[in-house]
């Protein structure tokens, strides 16, 4: 985009560099961290950084997403004291509201808790929260309403809890068809839905439960999902980092195929698809769930595929390789939409690192945050 | 007439995490109201979304937030006398 506004320039060269400015894009990274939101902002070289937060005065934020169409941030989360909320900036973080009117159960049901994960999509903005649910706006975050039909799932009432709690942490609508969604919870598994969340429909077929008893390993409902993400590409290839293997399903998730051979462990939290290439998958696999959660050997690593994951890179550039006892959690990790695709993860331990280069080198862009709980990008015209 | 049953005009102290949250609002005041339910009401019209902050749907006063009536922990059915002092305190909480 530079290029071609330079080309057409006939003017000296202080105002060629004057417009080569005014066109170039922002790439914000927007962390959602156990202490508020920040915001991680370079260009579109993506080489030096600056810090912004913490926001939302400094609330647990559990998922932070910008809207491309209109340059909107969300973060949602929920704090101790005050319950949950939707946050939303219009001004790329310089100031903050927030609301959670109609984000909430009917009376005499366990209450809301927190926002877990925030999809904006065509205007609309989804909500999933603890205990696990959907909600929806129509109005930018200001007003929500339940959507009943997955309270409604025959398996509802036999859900259980993970780790973090019954939580709506997956969260992909399709692009092109807001009937379509398909979400994650822990530990209920994946679940569809082709009509805007009246019905629904579990979507584990293939995946396992290996804390299930041996002839129970690959139940209808009851798997640990951690991430799930859409390939692009407007197919049906979907990508799911499960608590107990990898695996890449080609229709909607109605069968899922282990792609975690070739990868260190089976173990792991993020997965993020490249913003084009419906192939290339970027993984952050841990050492195992009861071997302390962090990368194998306590060196840094992420994990990428170019074939849907037949086959896995690793790639360390950059990364710590001794004595890294971190985790990375199941929203952390993110890619941008620039030519060549950025990556980025954020720790336990409150680093954010960065690859411009699909994940070939890296560099930490923030250090010393509080547990980063989710990495999301929004790439703005200045 | 028992202050029960007769809008009474009590004094409310806010906490100041709950005033950041709401700008113009402001941590002394004087409301109109019988109960602590109807106390949260009149600071909920003054600045909107401020009983979300307060209550949950069980209803109830949220888990960490405390308010004080004449030194004793209260309920949102708690009625109120006038003149009656409340402070909203947010509990010891998080990490």
């Amino acid at each position: 985009m530079v290029i071609a506004f330079a080309a057409r320039l006939e003017t000296t060269a202080a105002c060629h560099r004057a417009e080569e400015v005014d066109v170039t894009q922002k790439t914000l990274v927007l962390l959602g961290t156990k202490k508020g939101a920040f915001i991680a902002e370079s260009d579109e070289e993506r080489k030096d950084w600056t810090l912004s937060g913490p926001f939302c005065e400094t609330w647990p934020m559990n998922h932070v997403v910008g809207d491309p169409r209109t340059g909107t941030i969300y973060a949602g989360g929920g704090n101790e004291w005050f319950g949950p909320a939707v946050w939303k900036s219009t001004d790329l973080g310089k100031t903050w509201t927030h609301s959670s009117e109609g984000l909430a159960y009917e009376e005499g049901k366990e209450p809301v808790k927190a926002v877990w994960s925030l999809a904006a999509n065509n205007g609309s903005l989804y909500a999933g929260v603890q205990p696990a649910g959907l909600f929806r706006s129509d109005d930018g975050g200001q007003n929500w309403s339940h959507i009943e039909g997955l309270q409604k799932h025959p398996s509802r009432e036999h859900w259980q809890p993970g780790g973090a709690g019954l939580i709506l942490h997956s969260l992909v609508v399709h692009p092109e068809d807001e009937d379509k969604i398909w979400i994650g919870v822990s530990a209920a598994g994946v679940f569809h839905t082709a009509d805007g969340g009246k019905t629904w429909e579990p979507r584990n077929r293939g995946t396992r439960a290996d804390f299930n008893p041996d002839d129970q390993r690959y139940p209808e409902f009851g798997q640990c999902v951690h991430c799930v993400v859409m390939a692009p590409g407007g197919g049906e290839r979907f990508y799911q980092q499960n608590h107990c293997g990898m695996y890449v399903s080609e229709n909607g998730g109605k069968e899922w195929r282990s792609i975690e051979a070739g990868l260190p462990s089976t173990f792991g939290f993020p997965a993020a698809a490249h913003p084009r290439d419906p192939d290339m998958l970027f993984l952050l696999p841990l050492n195992g769930d009861s071997a302390g959660r962090y990368v194998p050997d306590a060196k840094a690593a992420v994990w990428r595929t170019r074939d849907a994951g037949k086959s896995w890179q690793d790639m360390r550039e950059g990364l710590p390789q001794k004595n890294a006892y971190f985790g990375v959690l199941r929203q952390a990790m993110a890619t941008d939409r620039h030519e060549r695709a950025g990556v980025y993860f954020g720790t336990s331990s409150g680093s954010v690192y960065a690859s411009a280069d699909e994940g070939e080198s890296w560099t930490a862009i923030a250090e010393h945050l509080p547990t980063v709980l989710s990495v999301e990008t929004l790439v703005v015209e200045r | 007439m028992h202050g029960a049953t007769q809008m009474a005009r009590i004094k409310v102290r806010l906490p100041g995490p709950l005033v950041d949250l709401f700008p113009g609002s402001v941590r002394r005041l004087e409301v109109e109201a019988r109960t602590v339910r109807e106390m949260i009401d009149a600071l909920n019209e003054r600045w909107p979304g401020m009983r979300d902050r307060l209550c949950d749907t069980t209803p109830a006063i949220r888990k960490h937030i405390n308010v004080f009536v004449d030194g004793e922990r209260a309920r949102l059915e708690m009625k109120l006398e006038p003149g009656t002092e409340v402070f909203i305190l947010t509990a010891i909480s998080g990490g």
